[in-house]
C-alpha cells in the first residue's frame, strides 16, 4: 500500500487497517474504514464517532465520486483523518484538500515542490466548502 | 497498402509524419513503418516528439502516399475549406485529392 | 456589464500561472498527456486534426469592445488572422501551439477573460438568453444570475471530475432563444404568484447521441437559494452519473433512467441538507452583481421613426435582422456571421475590429455572441442603423438571413475537428448557395448541420437537421425534419436512409420546394411540417 506521503494534520496517525463499507457496522472494533467510488459515505454517519481514520480511494484519476464522499463526511462533523489514496495527481489535491481530505497517500509520489505549489495555488476561492477558507462572496460582504 | 506513423508536434500541434528517422510536415515523406509503428510511437511519445501518434494505412499510387481515411487525409492537407491555410495554398483544385 | 474587481482578477491570474506551470510540466516530461488532457481541457486546449484549439469564454455571451478587439489581437498574434464563434456563445482559435497557450491566456486576462471550464468534465461556461437585457419580453436581466453561478461554478472543488461535461443556461423571457431545455440544467427566472422572483428549473436537456428535453424538476427555487439548488443538483449527478459508459454518462441518462420524479426526490433530499450548511452567497452579492448590469442609458424621449427604407438591400436587412428593443427609439440588431457561401461562425481579425468599433460607437459598448453563431449589438439607435449597416456590408457582414435558409449553425465538422465523421462546412456552404437566392420566400427556416452523433452542431433542433456519419471511410447525411430549439422545442425525426454530398443538397432542396407547395398562409417550415407530416415528405425524397 501506498505511503501517506502529506500529512496536514497534528495528531498521531492512525495505523489501523482500514476495512470495507459493508463491514465496518459489524466490525465493532474497527476504526478505520476505506470508501471505494461506488459506497454510499451517508452509509457510515451512524458510526462515525467510531471512525478516526477514513481512506478514499482513487482507483482513476478521472472519477470525482470521492470528493463528494469526503464533504458529505466533513458536512456530517466527522473530524478524524480523512486520507485521499489511489490515482492522486497533485493538480487535483487543492481541490481535495477543499472537500476536507487532510492526508495524501498517492501511488505515485508528488513532486514535494510541486505540492506546495499546488496547495499554495488559490488566493482565495469563490464558494463554501468542506475546509474553513471563506468565500470570496463572504470577503466582499464580510 | 502501407502502414505509416503520424500524430502531432507536442510543442506546435502541427500534423507530422514519421519519415524513418524523423518527423516531417508532409505525407509525401512519410516511410513504411511495417510492423513497428507502434514501438516507434511509444519512443516518440515518450521522447515528446509527438503527441497522440498512430498507426494508419495508406496506399501508394502515382502521386504518393494516400492514407486510406478520409480524416487522414484531411490532416496531410489541412482544412479544405481553407485551401489558403492548407500546405497547397497554390492548388485550386487540392480539395479533390481528399475525397 | 461584470467587471472584475481585486478578488476575481487575482483568481484568473493563480488560473493563468498554474496552467503555464502544468504546461512547463508537460514539456519537460512530468506529466503525461493522459494526465495532462484533463488538465489542458479545462483551459479549454484540444488538440483537433491540424493544431491545438484553444476555446475561450465568452460569459453568456457577452462582450465589450476592448475585449472583441483582444480576441483580434489574438487572432493575428497567436493564430491565423480569424476565429470561430460557437453554438455555446464561445470563440475558438484553430492554430494553437502548446508553448504559447499560457501567453494567450494571460493576454485574455488582461481584458477580463479566460478559458476556464471552456471543456472537461466540468461545468462549462454558462449561456444566456442573447437579447437579455434588451428584449421587451423579459421579466429581468438574466446575466446577474449567470454571473452569481459562474463564479459558483469556477474552480468548484467537488465537481471537477464530473461523469462528462455539463451544461447550464439561465433565461428571463417569454420566447426561448438559448435553447435552454437542451441543456443539463436550464433555468428561467420567473415569478411566483405571490410576485417574488425565482427560478424554474429543468434538469437532463441535451443534443449529443440520446438527446431528451429537459423535465421541470422544480417549479420555484427562490432566488436566495439557486446556488445550493444548482448545488444539489450536480452532488447527485456527481455521485450516481454512470460512469461505466461515456455515452451514458451526461445527467439526462440519470434522469431518464432514475425517473424525473426519483432524481427530484434524491436532489430535493440534498437540497435540503445543503440548506443547514450556508453556502448562499447572501442577498447583498446578487445585487452587487447587478449594479454592473444597469439598464443601458439609452434616450427614449427621440423619435421612433423608423430608418428610410429606400435601399431595398437596407430594407431587407431591417426586417430581416433587427428586433424590437424595449426602449422606444432603438432596435436589437444582429450581425449575421454567414455570408452567403460562407463557414458559418468564422470571423476574421479585421471584421472583429469592425464589429468592435460599431459597439463603441453605437451599442453602450456591448456586444453579445448567439447560439446560433452569430453577433448582435444590443442597444443600437434605429436613427443609426442605416450607418450600421453600411459599414457591415463594406466589412462582408451585411447579409440579410437571420434564421432563414442562409443563416445555417454547422460545427466545425471533420475539416478541423478530430471527433468529427464527416465535413458539415462545405454542405452549409453548398446548401447556403443553392438556396439564398430563395431566402425571401422560403422564411425562417433554421437549418443545422454536425459531423458527427456529438451534436455541436445541434442538428436535432434544426427545423432542417443534417447529420454527417462515417459510411465505410465515406461521407454520408443523414437528413432530419421538425426540431426546434425554442418554447416549442421539439426534437428531429430522421427522414430515412442517407446522401452522399451531392445528394443531401438536393434532399434538402426537395424539402424546401414541397413546403413552399404546401404551405398555408403564415405557416414557417416548421408549422408546415408539424401539420402535414414527415409521410409527404418522404415521398418527395425517396418516391
Amino acid at each position: 500500500m501506498a505511503e501517506v506521503q502529506l500529512r496536514l494534520r497534528d495528531d498521531e496517525p492512525v495505523e489501523d487497517p482500514a476495512v470495507t463499507v459493508d463491514s465496518f457496522a459489524a466490525q465493532t472494533n474497527a476504526n478505520a474504514v476505506r470508501i471505494e467510488p461506488g459506497d454510499d459515505a451517508r452509509d457510515l454517519l451512524p458510526v462515525l464517532d467510531r471512525l478516526k481514520l477514513v481512506e478514499v480511494n482513487f482507483p482513476a484519476f478521472t472519477d470525482g465520486r470521492g470528493l463528494s464522499a469526503a464533504r458529505i463526511l466533513r458536512e456530517a462533523g466527522y473530524a478524524g483523518e480523512l486520507r485521499a489514496v489511489g490515482d492522486v495527481l497533485v493538480d487535483q489535491i487543492a481541490a481535495m484538500r477543499r472537500c476536507g481530505f487532510d492526508s495524501f497517500a498517492p501511488d505515485v509520489a508528488l513532486d514535494p515542490e510541486d505540492a506546495r505549489a499546488a496547495l499554495e495555488r488559490w488566493p482565495q476561492v469563490y464558494q463554501a466548502a468542506a475546509d474553513a477558507r471563506a468565500p470570496i462572496w463572504k470577503l466582499r460582504h464580510g | 497498402m502501407v502502414k505509416i506513423l503520424t500524430g502531432n508536434d507536442l510543442r506546435t500541434g502541427a500534423v507530422i509524419w514519421w519519415t524513418g528517422r524523423d518527423w516531417s510536415l508532409h505525407v509525401a515523406d512519410a516511410g513504411d513503418v511495417g510492423d513497428h509503428g507502434d514501438v516507434i510511437a511509444a519512443t516518440e511519445n515518450a521522447a515528446r516528439r509527438v503527441v497522440g501518434a498512430y498507426v494508419i494505412d495508406a496506399v501508394q499510387d502515382a502521386e504518393g502516399l494516400r492514407p486510406a481515411h478520409i480524416k487522414d487525409r484531411i490532416r496531410a492537407l489541412g482544412p479544405t475549406v481553407r485551401l489558403d491555410l492548407s500546405l497547397k495554398p497554390a492548388d485550386p483544385a487540392a480539395g479533390d485529392w481528399v475525397i | 456589464m461584470y467587471r472584475y474587481d481585486p478578488y476575481d482578477t487575482a483568481m484568473v491570474a493563480a488560473r493563468v500561472a498554474e496552467f503555464r506551470d502544468q504546461t512547463r510540466r508537460r514539456l519537460e516530461g512530468h506529466l503525461s498527456e493522459e494526465q495532462f488532457r484533463p488538465l489542458r481541457l479545462m483551459n479549454g486546449l484540444y488538440l483537433q486534426l491540424h493544431a491545438y484549439m484553444l476555446r475561450v469564454a465568452v460569459p453568456y455571451g457577452t462582450l465589450n469592445s476592448t475585449q472583441l478587439r483582444k480576441l483580434a489581437d489574438i487572432a493575428e498574434r497567436y493564430d491565423r488572422g480569424y476565429g470561430h464563434f460557437t453554438t455555446r456563445q464561445n470563440i475558438q482559435y484553430n492554430w494553437i501551439r502548446l508553448e504559447e497557450a499560457p501567453d494567450i491566456l494571460a493576454e485574455l486576462a488582461s481584458v477580463e477573460m479566460h478559458a476556464i471550464q471552456t471543456s472537461g468534465n466540468c461545468i462549462r461556461n454558462i449561456s444566456a438568453d442573447q437579447y437579455a437585457g434588451a428584449a421587451g419580453d423579459e421579466l429581468v436581466d438574466p446575466r446577474p444570475y449567470a454571473e452569481l453561478l459562474r463564479q459558483w461554478s469556477s474552480f468548484h472543488p467537488e465537481f471537477t471530475a464530473l461523469p462528462r461535461k455539463f451544461k447550464i443556461a439561465v433565461i428571463a423571457a417569454e420566447t426561448d432563444r438559448a435553447a435552454m431545455r437542451l441543456h443539463d440544467i436550464g433555468i428561467r427566472i420567473v415569478r411566483n404568484p405571490a410576485g417574488e422572483l425565482g427560478c424554474a428549473v429543468y434538469v437532463g436537456g441535451g443534443m449529443g447521441r440520446t438527446p431528451m428535453i429537459a423535465p421541470l424538476i422544480r417549479e420555484f427555487v427562490p432566488l436566495d437559494q439557486i446556488v445550493t439548488y444548482c448545488e444539489a443538483c450536480l452532488r447527485v449527478y456527481n455521485r450516481h452519473g454512470r460512469r461505466d459508459n461515456k455515452f451514458k454518462a451526461r445527467i439526462k441518462i440519470l434522469v431518464h433512467e432514475l425517473g424525473a420524479a426519483e432524481y427530484t426526490a434524491q436532489v430535493e433530499a440534498e437540497f435540503a441538507h445543503l440548506l443547514t450548511l450556508g453556502i448562499e452567497p447572501p442577498r447583498a452579492e446578487l445585487e452587487r452583481i447587478k449594479a454592473h448590469f444597469p439598464e443601458p442609458a439609452l434616450d427614449a424621449g427621440g423619435e421612433d421613426g423608423d430608418p428610410d427604407r429606400g435601399d431595398p438591400d437596407f430594407a431587407l436587412w431591417l426586417d430581416t435582422n433587427t428586433a424590437p428593443h424595449k426602449v422606444k427609439g432603438h432596435a436589437i440588431a444582429t450581425i449575421s456571421l454567414k455570408p452567403v457561401g460562407g463557414i458559418p461562425g468564422d470571423a476574421s481579425a479585421e471584421q472583429m475590429r469592425v464589429i468592435a468599433e460599431l459597439a463603441r460607437r453605437y451599442s453602450q459598448d456591448e456586444l453579445r455572441v448567439t447560439h446560433a453563431q452569430n453577433i448582435v449589438l444590443p442597444h443600437v439607435r434605429k436613427a443609426d442603423l442605416a450607418a450600421i449597416w453600411q459599414a457591415l456590408d463594406a466589412a462582408g457582414l451585411g447579409t440579410a438571413n437571420l434564421d432563414g435558409i442562409g443563416d445555417i449553425i454547422a460545427c466545425p465538422g471533420l475539416d478541423y475537428c478530430s471527433l468529427a465523421n464527416a465535413r458539415s462546412i462545405p454542405v452549409a456552404q453548398r446548401i447556403s448557395e443553392a438556396l439564398s437566392p430563395r431566402s425571401a420566400e422560403i422564411g425562417e427556416l433554421k437549418l443545422k448541420i454536425s459531423g458527427c452523433i456529438n451534436a455541436c452542431g445541434h442538428h436535432h433542433a434544426g427545423h432542417i437537421g443534417i447529420l454527417g456519419v462515417d459510411r465505410k471511410g465515406v461521407e454520408n447525411y443523414q437528413l432530419l425534419l421538425g426540431g426546434s430549439e425554442g418554447a416549442d422545442c421539439s426534437l428531429g425525426q430522421i427522414t430515412g436512409p442517407g446522401f452522399d454530398e451531392d445528394g443531401i443538397v438536393a434532399a434538402v432542396e426537395k424539402a424546401t420546394a414541397l413546403y413552399l407547395s404546401r404551405r398555408e398562409a403564415g405557416e414557417r417550415f416548421l408549422d408546415t411540417y408539424r401539420r402535414i407530416g414527415m409521410a409527404p415528405f418522404k415521398e418527395a425524397l425517396y418516391g
